[in-house]
């Protein structure tokens, strides 16, 4: 660089050039400040507006729920109720059988779109002709709304014209219109679950055919000059090496399904009866229906605890398979 | 066994982590387990005790 002894010397670098065309009085300012003052002058704005956007609500959330603040009533006296909000949501049968509902439509559309995902991928991942543009034609779901996709589920589990019921019924043998699966108690759970499967099969596919590109081919090659068998190959270069994609994409599809809303609300409402209230359902009705603030605000900490537990530890074994 | 002890009152936090991560496994678990109402009332302050210990041995030395 050509710069004098003191460092104050010209020279054609973009930064001396940048330096140069600095405002006298601003560079004499910001040449008395320290390395650390800049750096925080850069990321105060970003502090600022993580704590306004993240970190105020979820205090004022948790101040919330241990009071009875009603938002419709804001003029009325607000009341510090200590704890009797979570003991009330802790004993309430309605919101234990949501957790349940919750618990399985979380274990279900992980489990199969992480079967189905990986296994679609491993098939694109082969060399064959058309292979981008199955890709594409395979992301499509992942691209429309979530309450389109509900709306057009709805009609295709029409028991009378619905597709899935003929799809069914001719795989089946049994009538189309003798099951109506989002009227009936036992089969509404499971068309949320397929719904959803469809929908998001493609965005986990797309994270494993991610982890499976990212293998180099000199491994295999490697490994088939040792005479692995494929299968040994699978299991012991393919699956450890696709691992932490894969808990990515159950990370990022467990939260995700955690907080699901709009598309069940517009495929089943949450019904019949309560079978598939989600927890999230549940909780916007008792925000802003019943518009119980403190209430709700309690039971949103109880799902902010699990889901910040759950993560926490989901990352930790993140962490650990890729140092591996 | 013996280390995974020895490691607990040393404050070592591999095995602080492993009890918060049980911890929460176990309030997950009895939240959402469909068989007898007494464990999901006490699911969510099983939680709240392995999550906020999480945090805590997250700072201990290895």
């Amino acid at each position: 660089m050509a710069c004098d002894r003191k460092g104050h010397g010209m020279s054609n670098t973009p930064i001396d050039r940048i330096a140069a065309g600095t405002p006298q009085g601003v560079a004499k300012r910001v040449r008395g400040l320290s390395d650390r003052a800049i750096a925080w002058i850069f990321i105060a704005p970003t502090i600022f507006l993580l704590l306004a956007v993240n970190i105020f609500p979820l205090i004022w959330t948790i101040r919330l729920s241990f009071t009875n603040f009603r938002v419709n009533r804001p003029n009325r006296d607000v009341e510090w109720v200590g704890l009797r909000n979570y003991e009330r949501i802790l004993n309430d049968s309605d919101i234990w059988s949501t957790m349940q509902a919750t618990a399985h439509f979380l274990f279900w559309t992980i489990a199969i779109q992480v079967l189905i995902g990986f296994t679609i991928a491993y098939l694109i991942n082969k060399k064959f002709r058309g292979n981008d543009l199955w890709t594409t034609i395979i992301v499509f779901p992942m691209m429309l709304s979530p309450a389109v996709v509900g709306n057009f589920w709805t009609f295709l589990y029409q028991p009378q014209i619905g597709l899935f019921n003929y799809v069914v019924a001719f795989f089946t043998g049994a009538d189309p219109a003798s099951f109506s699966m989002i009227g009936d108690v036992h089969l509404a759970p499971w068309a949320i679950v397929i719904a959803d499967t469809w929908m998001w099969t493609p965005f986990v596919m797309l994270i494993c055919l991610a982890g499976l590109r990212s293998i180099p081919d000199s491994i295999y090659e490697a490994a088939e000059c040792d005479r692995a068998s494929k299968w040994r190959q699978f299991w012991t270069i393919t699956i450890p090496m696709v691992l932490p994609f894969l808990m990515l994409a159950v990370l990022f599809r467990g939260i995700e399904n955690f907080k699901m809303f709009d598309l069940v609300v517009q495929l089943t409402g949450g019904g019949p009866g309560n079978t598939t209230t989600l927890t999230s359902i549940d909780l916007k009705r008792e925000a802003f229906e019943k518009w119980r603030t403190g209430y709700s605000s309690a039971y949103a900490v109880v799902l902010f605890v699990t889901v910040f537990g759950l993560a926490s530890i989901y990352v930790k074994a993140l962490n650990k398979v890729k140092e591996r | 066994m013996t280390g995974f002890i020895g490691g607990l009152f040393r404050f070592r936090r591999g095995p602080w982590e492993m009890l918060a991560t049980i911890l929460i496994a176990l309030g997950v678990f009895m939240l959402m387990q469909p068989f007898v109402m007494v464990l999901y009332t006490y699911s969510f302050i099983v939680t709240l005790i392995g999550t906020v210990m999480f945090i805590i041995v997250s700072h201990f030395p290895e």
